[in-house]
């Protein structure tokens, strides 16, 4: 059946409700990997919930169908000049799905990039949902305007949720202005505690740096640092020579400014494609910048890729490596983005059981019957 | 303003429950004597006064949690207060209730500048954060115009914006983590130092949650190595309509200012005759303020200025010096203390997307002549974020409940034209009872299952942000 309203999807859900029946959400397909293993005895779609309802450029917000791909969002906002803020990652290279990505996907997953640094995450930009709950509910958060405190943030609370919350039928987002030109300072050759501490310099600086990555490995094999700058054309060319002056210490830099090589160097580190073709398990542990290289050092049989200035690590490690006992003594989290059954190894670090029992508490609310992405969060 | 009856019950065991607060309180942090309390019977709302049964201050997390479990055991209800500040009578209390004020939790618990975040207990007031960190020439973004007052935990109550917030995001944008203690005085910890944690968002419903959801008594902050300088352009428009045309035109072109502010005909002529800050005699003024290194600055100003001229601006005012700046800014900023001096009056602050803002503004001055009483118009231009302030005289007999009507229906449009009741201050008490007119039955129901979960018995600042009628049966259980 496909679903093409909100008013499908309540039908549905109510209908499935009534019945216990488990439902696995989808929406382009491309994420189904992330998440625990969930029972489901059907599956809802809502890749016919497409369209833009509504792009006010001057108001700086979109509002667009759950099933929306992702693509067709970003052209619409790039005819105008706009963008979405938090760069979200694609997770087909990676994760070696096929299919489009769509808003809601986006959405359910939180997913960021590399601007995360600066910009904020997906949940920073999303100013509006509508949704359906697991009792056929149709549900309404926020609103079309990015400053908003009426009552709870629900927003923020189902992006991530991962579906197990509601559906997602309609996201609204405040949205940025694209850059006219970027900059990208690279330095070759940093141990990733040097690269750290230079990522970290350059965004204790007053130069607005949009993306601070360092990886061990580069396409000439070599560590590279990675610091990104946008802006209007003379702005950028200021702020990127004061950072080479800044980081002189760190040795000889470059900068690259051709626009689709800085494009493509990116979504290189955004999609984590150093890692797509290669074996092994993924790993995405979030800490704080500084405890980034320690991170690395306690995983020595692992690769690595650092973003947002070293506070994001994904790491390749060999197949089924339970990382977490590695990382003891270290706060932050970690989730097993790629590997074999998900039921095997427990994908995310333990809880707190007063968090936990708050996450079950309201899954329980929104969800009585469990039949939204069962399990999916642990 | 319709309060929930106080529990008979709860006030005839005044004396016990102040003895258990007092064996693990120090003395004088337990306060209970009439008089003394009278200084927490409003907040900022200074319209609606209760007196509470008993106030609390403690010094820790681990007071907290002691008092919590006190009250959490007697069934006694807790309002908790960080400066007193809200405008929408977040803080108001109950005759019932137990205040707890945070104010004398005030330390900065941790600086760390390589990963740009510091940690402080929720009573440190919103500028004293960006003094602790100010030498090193960070700050914290999130700016409300209360800011030497406010508190951090009533920030994160209220999800605080401010005049930056175009480009630095609000409250929530900038908390990575807080301590957070239940009603039953469990402490849990929720984010941290980092940038994503797993699980739900709890963080992001806690911000913003009104108090409603548990006490938070540390904060972890994200700061920001200040910019290089600022400066900002005044502009005077014909008509409101142009103004709001210019800013439209501003934000399309890919120019984004730190601060969009914008002021009304009424507003301009009391902030003239009250700050003497050289504003044209203008419909409509704008003040536009781009931050970075002189050259970016100029080559900003540069672009923000051609697309002024295109709109005939009657002045076009750069700020050349940081005199120059101040003297620009200072009318805004005296804005609230003008229009004070002249009567009493209520600052309502819906959003509404950009677009209305001519719509919007004509209605209102059609408003204002059907209720007789005059209102002035500041307003955070970007983001769509109003303040209309409705003047009125708290000694004259019905011009309170004037003032109300006026300002509700006004929220009313807001709302009807796709925005919302607030943009900044938060439900409280005061657009409590309007909550039904932005949000259906189910969706307030969604939100208070929220609550639910983190305070079954309904005992924090239960009589907040949903009607009455909606809560009811929640709250008598």
């Amino acid at each position: 059946m496909t679903l093409k309203t909100e008013t499908d999807v309540a039908k549905f859900i109510g209908d499935a409700n009534a019945k216990v029946r488990k439902l696995r959400i989808v929406g382009g397909g491309t994420r189904q990997q992330l998440g625990k293993d969930c029972e489901s005895d059907a599956a809802l779609s809502t890749a016919a919930l497409t369209g833009i309802s509504l792009y006010e450029p001057s108001a700086l917000t979109i509002v667009a169908g759950a099933g929306t791909p992702l693509a067709d969002i970003q052209e619409a906002l790039a005819v105008e000049g706009q963008r979405l803020p938090f760069e979200p990652m694609d997770h087909r290279s990676l994760l070696g799905s096929t299919g489009t990505p769509t808003i809601g996907g986006v959405v359910a997953c939180n997913i960021s990039g590399p601007a995360r640094i600066q910009a904020g995450a997906c949940r920073d930009s999303l100013i509006g949902v509508c949704l359906v709950d697991g009792t056929g509910t149709v549900i309404k958060n926020g609103g079309r305007v990015m400053k908003n405190v009426t009552g709870y943030d629900l927003v923020k609370l189902m992006a991530g949720s991962m579906g197990t919350l509601g559906v997602l039928t309609e996201v609204a987002f405040k949205v940025l202005p694209a850059p006219e030109t970027t900059a990208v300072l690279l330095l070759e050759g940093l141990t990733d505690v040097s690269a750290v501490q230079a990522l970290s310099k350059a965004l204790c600086s007053p130069y607005e740096v949009s993306g601070a990555a360092h990886v061990q490995k580069g396409l000439d094999g070599v560590p590279v640092t990675m610091i990104r700058i946008e802006g209007f054309e003379k702005s950028v060319a200021y702020r990127i020579s004061q950072l080479q002056n800044l980081l002189a210490d760190y040795g000889e830099s470059a900068i690259e400014t051709d626009p689709e090589r800085t494009k493509a160097g990116w979504k290189w580190v955004r999609d984590v494609e150093g890692f797509s073709d290669r074996l092994g398990d993924v790993w995405r542990i979030s800490v704080k910048p500084v405890d980034g290289p320690k991170v690395a050092k306690n995983l020595p049989y692992a690769d690595c890729l650092f973003d947002w200035g070293g506070g994001l690590i994904w790491a390749l490690v060999p197949e089924k490596t339970d990382i977490r006992k590695d990382l003891q003594g270290i706060s932050g989290f970690a989730e097993r983005v790629r590997g074999g059954a998900q039921d095997t190894v427990p994908a995310r670090l333990a809880q707190n059981p007063i968090v936990a029992k708050i996450e079950q508490g309201l899954r329980a609310k929104f969800d009585p019957n469990e039949i939204l992405n069962t399990g999916i969060m642990g | 303003m319709e309060m929930p009856t106080p529990d008979i019950r709860i006030m005839n065991q005044k004396s016990q429950i102040v003895q258990l607060l007092q064996e693990v309180l120090p003395k004088e942090a337990v306060i209970f004597e009439p008089r003394e309390l009278h200084a927490y019977e409003c907040d900022a709302l200074t319209a609606y006064k209760c007196p509470p049964m008993i106030v609390v201050l403690p010094s820790s997390t681990q007071e907290v949690s002691a008092v919590l479990k006190i009250c959490h055991a007697q069934g006694v209800p807790v309002v908790p207060r960080g400066s007193g500040t809200s405008l929408a009578g977040g803080a108001l209390p109950t005759e019932d209730c137990v205040i707890l004020g945070v104010a004398r939790m005030n330390a900065v618990l941790e600086t760390n500048y390589d990963d740009r975040y510091i940690r402080v207990q929720s009573g440190r007031t919103n500028l004293s954060v960006t003094g602790a960190v100010e030498e090193h020439d960070f700050f914290y973004a999130p700016d409300p115009s209360s800011q030497l007052a406010c508190a951090i935990a009533g920030n994160v109550a209220m999800n605080s914006g401010g005049a930056h917030c175009l480009k630095y995001g609000v409250t929530t944008n900038n908390l990575l983590g807080v301590t957070l203690v239940m009603m039953d005085g469990e402490v849990v910890e929720i984010g941290g130092a980092y940038l994503d944690s797993s699980g739900l968002d709890l963080l992001g419903v806690i911000c913003g949650s009104e108090g409603q959801l548990g006490v938070v008594t540390e904060a972890t902050l994200r700061i920001l190595r200040k910019p290089e300088g600022a400066r900002p352009v005044l502009m005077g428009f014909d008509s409101n309509e142009v103004a709001g045309a210019c800013v439209s035109d501003i934000i399309k072109a890919g120019v984004l200012p730190v601060a969009i502010e914008f002021m009304d005909r009424p507003c301009v002529e009391a902030v003239e005759d009250f700050a003497k800050a050289g504003y044209p005699t203008a419909e409509a003024v704008l003040i536009v303020e781009v931050e970075g290194s002189d050259a970016e600055i100029d080559d900003q100003l540069d672009k923000i200025k051609k697309i002024a001229l295109k709109h005939n601006p009657v002045e076009l005012r750069e700020s050349k010096s940081a005199d120059e700046s101040a003297a620009i800014w200072a009318g805004r900023k005296a804005a609230f203390g003008a229009m004070g001096r002249i009567n009493d009056y209520m600052c309502l602050d819906g959003t509404i997307p950009v677009n209305e803002l001519p719509l919007v503004l004509r209605r209102i001055g059609e408003m204002s002549k059907k209720y007789g009483l005059k209102v002035a118009n500041v307003f955070h231009a970007g983001d769509g974020n109003m303040h209309p302030l409705i003047l009125f005289d708290a000694n004259k007999p019905g011009d309170l409940e004037l003032c109300e009507a006026f300002g509700a229906e006004v929220l009313k449009l807001c709302v009807e034209v796709g925005g919302c009741l607030t943009g900044e201050h938060g439900v409280g008490v005061e657009k409590r009872d309007l909550m039904l007119t932005q949000y259906s039955m189910d969706d307030l129901e969604a939100q208070m299952r929220v609550k639910d979960v983190f305070d079954p018995k309904w005992l924090l600042n239960a009589a907040k942000v949903f009607p009455l009628s909606c809560s009811n049966e929640r709250r008598a259980k």
